[in-house]
C-alpha cells in the first residue's frame, strides 16, 4: 500500500469527481491528477467506471475491458461524473434528488482547471456580491449591488451548510423578460469541494434549475471544476446553455487565480467578513470544525 | 547572504511605471505591492491583497481618487487606504478602521523607494542631482541580489558621449550590498552610473540604473540601447551563474492579521467626544457670502479616511464645540475642508470661526463620523440642499459624479453670490440646478416639482435649515415616497427639550441600573457610570449617540430619527431623548 501524498484523512474518505462521462470515451483508459497522484480511469459504455492508481501496463489511450481491471480504487458512476476516492468512502454521495426528473436537462457545462485551491472555488461559488463586478450585467449590474439579509444554517444530520432565501437583482432575468428582477437562489454546501445552486427557472416558476459545481482537487492549490448543469430547458443547444456557463465561469477564473494566498485561511482573522459573506463564515467554520486541513491554511490553535 | 533587513530602502518601481491611472504590480523581499499615483500625484504602496477576499489589488481599478477592488467593488482611499464603501451593503457605513496595510512611498532620482520598516530617509546618492538624470529600463534578473551587486561592480560601459569608442576607464566610486556606483571615462567624457539592486526574491532581482545626466531624442535612444544591450548580456551570464547555485530558499511575506473586531461583524467603534486630531487651518476663504471655506491639515501623519457625509466635531478656541460636514471629493484625504456660515444669532461658535480663526491657526478636530451615509445603489439620487446644508451633499454628489452614477443636486438659496464652493459644484455639470431667491411657497411648489413621480431605487437626501426640512420631508410623504428612501441631515435641533422627567435605565450588557433625574440626559448619567459612548452636536441632530433601546418606551425629543424609526421605539438618541415609560432597557 503506498502512503498517500494527500495527509488529510477527511479529504483521503471523500468520493472526488475525474471526469464527465459524457466526454470520456468508453472502453479507453484516461488519465488524470487526484490529489498529486496519477490516476488512471475508464468507463464503460454501460455506466460502470473504474479507476487506479496510474501503472504502466494501463497506458492512457490503450482499450480496456474496465469490468475487468484488477487493484482498482472505489469508483462511482454519478450526477454524470465518474468519481473515485483515495480512502475509505462512504457508501453513497450526496443526493441531488433533481437529477432523477425525467424533463431535465443534464449536461458537464464544462471541465476547467483553475490554479486555486478547492475552498477558495467554494467561496466563490457561494458568493453573491460578486455578481454586478465581476459578471456585470448576467448576473448582476451596478448599482443594484445589495446584498440582502438570507439565511445560513449547518444541518447536523445532513451535515452539509445550507443558505436561503438568498435574493439578488439579475439585470436580464430571463430571456423572457423585459428588465431586471430578484432572482431566487438557494446554496447547498454537501461535501468539502463540492456545491449545489438551485435557482429560480425562467420557464417554470416552480420549480427551480441546478447547477453544481464538483471540484476535483489536483493539489492544494489547483483544481479542475466540473460544472454540472441540471435544468429545465428545451428551447436552447446544449452548446448555448454550456457558453453561459462557460462566459460565467471565465469570468471568475482570473479573480481567483489572484486570490491570496491559493489556500482558504481558516483564521477568522485573516481576513474580513461583512455580512454578506453569513455562507462564507460558515463554510469556514464547517471545514474547522471537520479538522479539513488540505487546501486550507488551519486556524493557530 | 542577501541582508534581508526591513529598515532598509530599496526602489520597487520606477517613475515612469506608474501612468495615469495605472496600477503597478511590484514586489520587493517576496512581498508584493499594489503602486499606484493618484490624480493628486500621490503615489500610495499597499499590501497587493484586498482586506476582504486576500485578492490582488495590482488587478483593481485606479480611478483617480480611490483604488477599486475587482472582486465585490470595496473602494479604497487615496493615500490612508481606508475602506470609504462596500457596494454589498449600501446602507452602512464601512468601519473606518477597515485599512488596507500601507508602506511609505518615495519618489527619488526617477525610481520609487520603499521598505517595510525603513529608518532615516531615502540614501542621499552623490552625483546624482534630481531631475537632470536618466533612469535606465529595469532589467528584471532570475540571480539574487547580492551577487549582481557583486557582479555589477565589472560592469564596463561607455560614457554617453562616446558610445563609439571601446576605451573607456571605468571605475568603481562606491559600492554597497545592493549598489553600485560606476563612472566611465574616455577623453573627455564622463558618465556616472548609478546602479540600485531590487531584491525581489531570494532569487529574483531587478537592476534599476540612473546617468548622471538628462539627454533628449536620438542621444537619448542611443545610450538607453547601449546599456540595454550590456546589461542584457550581464543577465544572460548571471542567470546562467545563478543557476548552477543550489536555490536559495523563498521569501515567505508575513501576512499581518486584522484586528479583532473586524474578523466579526464590525461595529462602529468611535469612543467619547474626543478631539485627537491636530490640524492646522492652511487656508481659509470666503466660499460664498457670509460662508467662510476653512482647509484643515493634519500638523503631522495622515488624516482618517472619510465618507461622504461625515462631518467632524472642531472644538474653538473659545471653548465651543461644533460640527461641520467634510465638502471633500473622493480621495481628496490630504486635508478637510469645511463650510462655516456666519450665523446672525451665533451663540459664538461660527463668529469664532468667522472672527478669530486664522489661516496657521491649530485646530482639534476629531476623527470623521458619518451619520449620514450615502447608498451608492440607487437608479437615481435627488440632492436638495438649502443653503449651508449644501456641505454634505456636495460631498456625496462628487463621490456619485465620480462614479458616473445618475443624480440631481438642487440648491436652494437666496441669491447667486450665496452659493457655495463653486469651484466644487462647477465640476457637477448639469446636475447642479440652482433655485434662487424663491419664496417659502415657492420653494414648496419647486420642491412638488422636484419631487413628484417616486419611481424604485430612487433616493433622496435633504439637507438644509428646519423649515425646509420639514417642508421637503411632508410634501415627499404626500407624493409617495416611503420613508426608506428619504434621507436627511438637520443643522441643529431648534425643538425645545422638555427635560422634566425622571426615569430607570438599565443597561443589558454592562449589567447596571441607573437613575437619570430631571434635568440630566442618559447620555451624561451613562458616562459618569464609566460607560463609554459616543456622542457629537449632544442636541439630537447628529446620530452619533444612537443607542438601541430592548424594553421600555422612549420620548423622543431629536431630528435624527425618522418617524418610523420613532414610531418602531427601537432606537434613542441618549443626548437628548428620555422615557415615557418608567424604565428603559438599553444594549449598552
Amino acid at each position: 500500500m503506498t502512503q498517500p501524498k494527500c495527509q488529510d484523512p477527511v479529504i483521503l474518505n471523500l468520493w472526488h469527481p475525474l471526469a464527465a462521462v459524457s466526454e470520456t470515451p468508453a472502453g479507453v483508459v484516461a488519465e488524470t491528477v487526484l490529489l498529486e497522484e496519477r490516476i488512471g480511469y475508464a468507463v464503460d459504455g454501460a455506466g460502470i467506471g473504474a479507476a487506479w492508481r496510474s501503472r504502466r501496463d494501463l497506458p492512457a489511450g490503450s482499450s480496456i475491458d474496465v469490468a475487468a481491471v484488477a487493484d482498482t480504487l472505489p469508483a462511482k458512476i454519478a450526477y454524470g461524473y465518474i468519481w473515485t476516492s483515495l480512502g475509505n468512502p462512504p457508501d453513497d454521495l450526496f443526493p441531488i434528488p433533481e437529477y432523477a426528473e425525467a424533463d431535465r436537462r443534464r449536461l458537464n457545462a464544462a471541465t476547467m482547471g483553475v490554479n486555486v485551491s478547492a475552498p477558495r472555488a467554494i467561496e466563490n461559488f457561494l458568493d453573491m456580491g460578486h455578481f454586478p463586478y465581476v459578471h456585470t450585467d448576467i448576473l448582476g449590474a451596478e448599482p443594484h449591488t445589495e446584498v440582502k439579509e438570507y439565511d445560513v444554517e449547518i444541518s447536523v444530520d445532513r451535515d452539509e451548510i445550507l443558505a436561503t432565501r438568498c435574493r439578488f437583482f439579475q439585470p436580464m432575468a430571463s430571456t423572457v423578460s423585459t428588465g431586471g428582477a430578484d432572482v431566487d437562489y438557494v446554496y447547498r454546501v454537501p461535501h468539502p469541494y463540492c456545491s449545489v445552486l438551485y435557482k429560480s427557472s425562467p420557464v417554470d416558476e416552480a420549480r427551480l434549475d441546478v447547477i453544481a459545481i464538483f471540484l476535483q482537487p489536483v493539489d492544494q492549490e489547483h483544481v479542475r471544476a466540473h460544472m454540472m448543469l441540471c435544468v429545465l430547458d428545451d428551447e436552447n443547444e446544449d452548446k448555448v446553455i454550456k457558453r453561459f456557463q462557460q462566459t460565467i465561469f471565465g469570468q471568475d477564473k482570473p479573480i481567483l487565480e489572484n486570490q491570496f494566498p491559493k489556500r482558504l485561511p481558516l483564521d477568522p482573522r485573516a481576513e474580513t467578513p461583512i455580512r454578506a459573506d453569513k455562507s462564507a463564515i460558515a463554510y469556514r467554520r464547517w471545514l474547522s470544525q471537520k479538522g479539513v486541513t488540505y487546501g486550507v491554511i488551519p486556524a493557530a490553535s | 547572504m542577501l541582508d534581508t533587513a526591513k529598515t532598509r530602502w530599496h526602489p520597487i518601481a520606477a517613475s515612469s511605471d506608474l501612468p495615469f491611472r495605472h496600477v503597478f504590480h511590484a514586489q520587493l523581499l517576496g512581498r508584493e505591492f499594489a503602486v499606484w499615483r493618484a490624480d493628486d500625484g500621490y503615489v500610495n504602496a499597499w499590501e497587493n491583497r484586498c482586506l476582504h477576499r486576500g485578492v490582488r489589488l495590482s488587478i483593481g481599478i485606479n480611478d483617480g481618487r480611490e483604488l477599486k477592488c475587482q472582486y465585490h467593488g470595496w473602494r479604497y482611499s487615496n493615500r490612508t487606504a481606508g475602506c470609504t464603501y462596500i457596494p454589498a451593503h449600501p446602507a452602512d457605513a464601512p468601519a473606518r478602521t477597515i485599512t488596507n496595510r500601507t508602506y511609505p512611498a518615495v519618489e527619488r532620482y526617477g525610481l520609487v523607494w520603499s521598505a517595510e520598516e525603513p529608518v532615516d530617509e531615502v540614501p542621499a546618492v552623490s552625483g546624482l542631482a534630481e531631475g537632470d538624470l536618466l533612469v535606465l529600463r529595469g532589467i528584471p534578473l532570475n540571480a539574487p541580489a547580492d551577487l549582481v551587486a557583486d557582479r555589477l561592480k565589472d560592469y564596463r560601459f561607455q560614457p554617453s558621449g562616446r558610445l563609439d569608442g571601446a576605451e573607456a576607464d571605468v571605475t568603481v566610486e562606491a559600492a554597497g550590498a545592493f549598489s553600485a556606483a560606476l563612472c566611465s571615462r574616455d577623453g573627455d567624457a564622463a558618465t556616472l552610473a548609478v546602479f540600485f539592486v531590487q531584491p525581489v526574491d531570494s532569487g529574483r532581482s531587478v537592476i534599476r540604473g540612473v546617468l548622471d545626466s538628462r539627454l533628449e531624442g536620438a542621444e537619448r535612444l542611443a545610450v538607453l540601447r547601449h546599456h540595454n544591450e550590456l546589461l542584457s548580456k550581464l543577465r544572460d551570464t548571471l542567470e546562467r551563474d545563478a543557476a548552477q547555485m543550489p536555490a536559495p530558499a523563498p521569501i515567505e511575506p508575513v501576512i499581518e492579521r486584522v484586528s479583532p473586531e473586524l474578523a466579526e461583524m464590525p461595529e462602529a467603534t468611535p469612543h467619547g467626544r474626543k478631539a485627537a486630531i491636530r490640524v492646522q487651518v492652511a487656508r481659509k476663504w470666503a466660499a460664498a457670502d457670509g460662508i467662510a471655506g476653512f482647509e484643515l491639515r493634519p500638523i503631522k501623519g495622515l488624516l482618517p479616511t472619510f465618507q461622504p457625509g461625515a462631518h467632524i466635531d472642531v472644538h474653538m478656541p473659545n471653548g465651543l464645540i461644533r460640527q461641520y460636514s467634510i465638502v471633500n471629493g473622493p480621495g481628496e484625504s490630504d486635508s478637510f475642508g469645511i463650510g462655516v456660515k456666519l450665523e446672525r444669532d451665533s451663540a459664538g461658535g461660527s463668529s469664532c470661526m468667522h472672527e478669530t480663526v486664522r489661516e496657521g491657526d491649530v485646530l482639534a478636530i476629531s476623527e470623521p463620523r458619518n451619520n449620514f451615509p450615502l447608498r451608492r445603489d440607487a437608479v437615481k439620487t435627488i440632492f436638495v440642499a438649502g443653503g449651508i446644508g449644501i456641505t454634505p451633499l456636495i460631498a456625496m454628489a462628487q463621490a456619485l459624479k465620480n462614479q458616473d452614477l445618475a443624480f440631481d443636486l438642487h440648491y436652494f438659496a437666496q441669491n447667486e453670490a450665496q452659493l457655495a464652493f463653486p469651484e466644487r459644484t462647477g465640476t457637477l455639470g448639469m446636475a447642479l440646478k440652482p433655485h434662487l431667491g424663491l419664496s417659502p411657497e415657492q420653494t414648496g411648489a419647486k420642491l412638488r416639482e422636484i419631487l413628484s413621480g417616486y419611481r424604485p431605487d430612487t433616493h433622496l437626501y435633504l439637507c438644509g435649515p428646519g423649515p425646509m426640512l420639514e417642508a421637503a420631508r411632508t410634501i415627499a410623504a404626500e407624493l409617495g415616497w416611503p420613508e426608506t428612501a428619504v434621507h436627511f441631515e438637520y443643522f441643529k435641533n431648534t425643538k425645545v427639550i422638555d427635560d422634566s422627567s425622571s426615569f430607570e435605565v438599565a443597561l443589558a450588557r454592562s449589567c447596571m441600573t441607573l437613575t437619570v433625574p430631571a434635568g440630566r440626559t442618559i447620555l451624561d448619567v451613562v458616562r459618569e457610570a464609566g460607560v463609554d459612548m459616543p456622542s457629537s452636536c449632544e442636541q439630537g441632530a447628529c446620530g452619533t449617540c444612537l443607542a438601541t433601546v430592548i424594553e421600555g418606551e422612549p420620548d423622543h425629543q431629536d431630528v435624527y430619527l425618522n418617524d418610523a424609526e420613532k414610531r418602531s421605539g427601537t432606537k434613542i438618541m441618549t443626548c437628548v431623548s428620555r422615557a415615557k415609560s418608567a424604565r428603559l432597557v438599553l444594549d449598552l
